[in-house]
């Protein structure tokens, strides 16, 4: 089976050749199979290859395999090569089948747009190169996902192109984390210079032995891949463009924006945590970004008027939770959370698409309300994504996912009182802004009428993802509740080292857990004791003036577009605007036309008149003359 | 022989055309075609195996031919092929077959003469890829410099006769410059060696002061700086590039630039190797002002071709930045940025061609909601526009990527600052597809999609950026021998021949008439 692992990412390519070069001409029926067959059939290859790995010998955690050589130059040889470990299966895992879900739901969500088969063209490659991502064995064949995954968010993001506020997005998005991987290529060159390698595991391997920890160098090469990271996982400072790439069509929030390529920061540092080990001072960064981001990204998510703009947020804050998780060496925590996270949001994706579609594309929370009858099925799933996302104890899958993260922040050997702290505050801002949403959506009285009811390709997603978000955190439950699985843990462990805990701190964890918890429930409390259970006192409390100045700063993202406008854009467009005749230019054109004002100038001299030449001729001789005598 | 056949196959196709196109103008197209065609198959089914599979007993050069042409003066005809060479052979006939595709429909004028002045131009180009003797290869220079300004100046568009004396007189200027240095070093060469000569291997490992090389070294680098472009003497290239016809930007793009990347590489270097290694910070410190510089204009520009026509600027930067890093892996990521670049940026001129035939403007401020009329053609620029900004899966990221790493080690600060010059790409690549294809329609257009000639010429060009994006293997095995020998140390290159200096001035191995290679 392993032999075919190059099929994986193959058939989504494969599909997005057929959908590419078909065009508008296929038949609809060819564009639904194609699209959503070809990563159906990826996953089902992803679980036979999950069963021959864990079916394989016992003490063999990785596997390799070249397809072609791409390029062997100088000394530089780069395969197509794959590499398929437990981080890798996990990512594949999530990204075929969460992905079959979203191409499944599609079909019905993008029924009646005219670009039907251009969106699966655009989908099914996003899924091709994102699993060439997860599973290229060296940097290079990393770096092709990389900007392919880039390069189709591009492409959906301003999928509705007519729209030119799309297209600004799609650009953004594009340019801003271009400008992280401008920074992780620099890495690349710095990797190759100092070790001759881009093969991950031998860099790895390399770094330990050559490099000290704490050193300059790994440091460096640590920071530039943070910059990489923080651009694709919409990390500060570089987060600026995910609120904006919600202008795509809400399946591709879900895919591309909330379940995978947003996490593919979080999988880099994963993926190359040997070098990370030797940068604690990156590391630190890192958990810094992490906490920073979260609590920043929670108050912005808590004054959104757009749903989706809510759940945009939502996710640049519970990505700054992975973020956290890396910097405390807590890895297989971030990629828990990474997989929870996956579920619970591509599901609240779907089920927002779900009323935004019933509501005939409306996506103003304000025009909402009082959904709860009108659409049960999707008012169930969304409150067990909501309840996911807030981590409501123990019936939740992002209870456990994000409790393990919260605790091992507080008892690592990296971590500490602040960043636990942080985690905890955002923690409970999570349910706020979370029930907040919830409740606007669905109760209170009804603004729009319903126009729209999900059919099956709509609903089975949303039942399977909601299934997920409430029972996945079963694979792996804490010591302290009934003795406790670690189902997860077990299977990355051989990918990923475990987090090295104090031993001084492990009496805490039930106390840790009962906080978090309660931060968790004191959330939902309040917002619906603000909300439903005396409206008057919450609506006094929005109108308050520092609650409305506030309110408009977090609204914008804490003013970061206004700020890197100010620094970035306008003096760029400023240079371009004054340069667009290229001044270099106008140096030659000057010499070009004093020639001709010379050429002019001395022409204007052959006027024809023999008393003007015999003026001439006479003062010249008289002068001649007088220089001869006198000098 | 092969190779003066692939030159005399297209002077003769020109003076064809140009006798057909009188009376008959859809002969003088497939006259055009033909010769070009036949040139393909020619260099296809010789040039490429002798050069990519050698014979153990030929030296560097596995495919060449010498005859005396002016013994007394120490000039011979004197053509040779290597790996590099080969690899420009066959970007010149394919995007010469391109060129003429794009032509088909666009000249309705004087035919016959415009694929005469088409055809020449390229056999110039070849010779210059080929040509071995200094006398010779400034005559190549030259030859394909005048029909070039006849393309412009006849078939050009509103402003062609400022944007061709312009290009005439910077080109000129400069190869006089050239020729100044040519016939410097072949007296400096002569007095310190009793033979004079302007055959290459010759001149090869030349001593000379360091004064002298640099002043010799600079005439060449002028000469070919202004033709690759580099910053600051690249203001021919945006009129030049804008006025010309489609076919005539796509083969100053793709081709004439190269010649300027060609020069450096076969001339300025080996000949002249301690001067460039002197001038070496300068010219990278120009070639990333030249990254950055150009990328920035290309973004102001509101004339699609001319913001074509900047990128230009920007990519060949990155060429001249690996030539003077001069080690295996910069250089083999030049040349292949030498041909994608000349894919990408050759097929985006198609794209404006075929945009202006349609609408009559090249006015991105009017365009716009183009995709909505023209899906194939929107497709065809977006993924022109992908591997103009570096993405990986496309050649232009392998070239790119190929440079940065290779030169990185000798100048890290330079290398990330033109490492910037990618974002600053992406920026001008996907506002050409956002003014033109995407947003609202600014104006009513109803616009034609492609047509299946059209449709042919783009999907060539196409899949082969793909195939070179995803598997470059073969150019790089067919360019490393010939890289190796450039960077050997010339001084201690071996002749090709032994070097007959019987009684004065005649030094060639000219005597032994032709030593073709071709098996």
């Amino acid at each position: 089976m392993l032999e075919l692992l190059w099929l994986i990412p193959a058939l989504p390519l494969a599909g997005f050749a057929i959908l590419a070069l078909g065009g508008a001409r296929l038949p609809r029926w060819a564009a639904t199979w194609t699209g959503v067959g070809s990563v159906g059939a990826s996953a089902v290859l992803t679980g036979a290859a999950a069963v021959a790995f864990l079916g394989g010998l016992p003490g063999t955690p990785a596997y390799t395999r070249t397809v072609w050589t791409w390029f062997d130059v100088a000394g530089l040889s780069i395969g197509v090569s794959f590499y398929l470990d437990a981080l890798a299966l996990t990512m594949m895992g999530v990204i075929t089948g969460v992905g079959f879900l979203i191409h499944l739901y599609s079909v019905e969500y993008m029924a009646h747009d005219d670009g039907y088969s251009r969106f699966f063209a655009y989908m099914n490659l996003f899924v091709g190169a994102m699993l060439v991502l997860v599973m290229a064995d060296n940097l290079i064949l990393l770096y092709l996902g990389w900007e392919g995954v880039g390069a189709c968010s591009y492409l959906l993001i301003g999928f509705w192109y007519r729209d030119p506020a799309n297209g600004y997005a799609a650009r953004k998005a594009f340019v801003v984390t271009r400008v992280g991987d401008t920074a992780m290529a620099v890495a690349l060159f710095l990797l190759f210079d100092h070790l001759g390698s881009l093969q991950i595991q031998d860099i790895m391997r390399q770094a330990a032995s050559a490099w000290t920890v704490g050193a300059a160098l790994p440091t460096l090469v640590a920071l530039l891949l943070v910059g990489g990271a923080v651009g694709k996982s919409a990390q500060l400072p570089l987060q600026t463009w995910l609120p904006d790439a919600m202008a795509g069509p809400t399946p591709v929030s879900a895919l591309i924006h909330a379940a995978t390529m947003v996490t593919a920061g979080v999988y880099l540092i994963a993926r190359t945590h040997g070098l990370f080990d030797l940068a604690p001072a990156a590391l630190t960064v890192v958990a810094v970004i992490g906490a920073v981001t979260l609590l920043l990204a929670g108050f912005s998510g808590l004054c959104q008027k757009d749903i989706k703009r809510v759940l945009a947020y939502s996710t640049v804050s519970q990505i700054g939770y992975m973020f956290l998780a890396l910097g405390v060496g807590a890895w297989a925590a971030a990629m828990f959370h990474f997989m929870i996270h996956a579920f619970f949001k591509a599901l609240l994706f779907l089920a927002a698409g779900a009323v935004i579609h019933a509501l005939g594309g409306e996506q103003d929370l304000s025009k909402m309300g009082g959904l709860r009858r009108e659409l049960p099925l999707v008012y169930v799933v969304f409150l067990a994504g909501a309840a996911s996302l807030s981590a409501v104890p123990l019936v939740t899958a992002g209870f456990y996912s994000k409790d393990l993260i919260i605790w091992e922040v507080f008892a690592s050997d990296r971590g500490g009182a602040l960043l636990w702290g942080a985690a905890l505050a955002g923690a409970l801002l999570t349910s706020v802004y979370t029930f907040r949403m919830f409740f606007l959506c669905f109760e209170g009285p009804q603004v729009t009428p319903v126009s729209h009811r999900p059919g099956w390709h709509m609903t089975l997603p949303l039942a399977v993802l909601a299934l997920l978000s409430l029972a996945g955190g079963f694979l792996e439950i804490p010591r302290t509740l009934a003795g406790g699985a670690h189902l997860f843990s077990d299977f990355i462990q051989s990918a990923l080292p475990p987090t090295r805990l104090l031993h001084a701190r492990e009496g805490y964890e039930a106390l840790c857990q009962l906080a978090s918890g309660a931060a968790a429930l004191l959330g939902i409390g309040l917002i619906w004791a603000l909300m439903l259970r005396s409206p008057r006192t919450g609506q006094a409390l929005a109108r308050s003036s520092a609650a409305t100045v506030l309110g408009r700063f977090w609204l914008n993202g804490w003013g970061f577009d206004r700020l890197y406008d100010l620094l970035f854009e306008r003096p760029y467009i400023f240079l371009a605007r004054i340069d667009r005749n290229d001044i270099i230019d106008g140096f030659f054109n000057l010499a070009a036309r004093s020639v001709l004002a010379l050429y002019a100038w001395a022409g204007a001299t052959q006027t024809g008149r023999i008393r003007t030449y015999a003026a001439g001729l006479t003062v010249g001789a008289a002068a001649l003359i007088a220089w001869v005598v006198w000098l | 022989m092969t190779l003066i056949g692939l030159i005399v196959v297209l002077l003769a196709g020109g003076l064809l055309a140009a006798m057909l196109g009188r009376h008959h103008p859809a002969a003088a197209r497939w006259t055009a075609l033909a010769a070009l065609a036949l040139d393909l198959l020619l260099a296809l089914a010789w040039v490429l195996p002798a050069v990519a599979r050698p014979m153990q007993s030929a030296g560097p050069w596995p495919l060449e031919i010498m005859i005396p042409w002016i013994p007394s003066l120490g000039i011979g005809f004197h053509l040779a092929a290597d790996g590099l060479s080969v690899v420009l052979i066959l970007l010149t006939l394919f995007l010469g077959l391109a060129s003429v595709a794009c032509s088909w429909r666009e000249i309705s004028e004087r035919g016959g003469f415009f694929f005469f002045n088409l055809l020449w131009v390229l056999a110039g180009i070849l010779g210059v890829f080929t040509a071995l003797d200094l006398f010779l290869f400034y005559f190549f220079w030259e030859l394909m410099m005048v029909p070039m300004f006849f393309l412009i100046v006849l078939w050009g568009h509103e402003n062609r006769i400022y944007a061709a004396i312009k290009f005439f007189l910077f080109t000129q200027l400069a190869g006089l410059l050239m020729l100044a240095a040519i016939i410097g070093l072949y007296f400096v060469h002569g007095r310190a060696t009793g033979v004079y000569t302007f055959d290459y291997p010759a001149l090869l490992g030349t001593h000379m002061t360091a004064a002298t090389g640099m002043a010799l070294m600079l005439g060449f680098f002028v000469a070919f700086a202004v033709k690759l472009p580099a910053f600051p003497v690249h203001v021919w290239l945006p009129d030049a590039h804008t006025e010309a016809p489609t076919a005539g930007s796509v083969v100053l793009a793709g081709l004439l630039l190269k010649t300027g990347a060609y020069g450096l590489l076969r001339f300025v270097v080996p000949l002249f190797p301690d001067a460039a290694r002197t001038f070496a910070p300068a010219a990278m410190v120009l070639a990333v002002a030249g990254i950055l510089y150009g990328a920035l204009l290309a973004f102001s520009q509101t004339d699609l071709k001319r913001l074509v026509a900047y990128t230009s600027v920007s990519h060949m930067g990155f060429v001249m930045l690996a030539v003077f890093a001069w080690n295996e892996m910069a250089l083999q990521g030049a040349l292949i940025q030498i041909i994608c670049h000349g894919l990408s940026t050759g097929a985006l001129f198609v794209i404006v061609g075929m945009l202006q035939e349609r609408m009559h403007t090249r006015d991105l401020s009017r365009m716009g909601g183009l995709w909505d009329q023209a899906p194939r053609l929107g497709g065809f620029a977006m993924l022109f526009a992908l591997a103009s900004l570096g993405l990986p899966g496309l050649g232009n990221f392998v070239g790119e990527f190929l440079i940065l790493i290779g030169v990185f080690p000798q100048a890290p600060i330079l290398t990330t600052l033109a490492a910037a010059g990618l974002v600053a790409a992406s920026i001008y690549s996907l506002w050409i597809v956002q003014q033109a294809f995407h947003g609202e329609a600014r104006e009513k257009w109803r616009i034609q999609d492609l047509t299946g000639r059209e449709a042919a010429t783009l999907g060539l060009l196409a899949a082969a950026l793909l195939w070179l994006g995803v598997y470059p293997q073969p150019v790089f095995e067919t360019a490393r021998p010939a890289l190796a020998s450039l960077r050997e140390t010339p001084g201690s290159m071996p002749a090709p021949e032994p070097v007959t200096a019987s009684g004065g001035a005649i030094s060639n191995s000219g005597r032994q008439g032709e030593i073709d290679a071709i098996r």
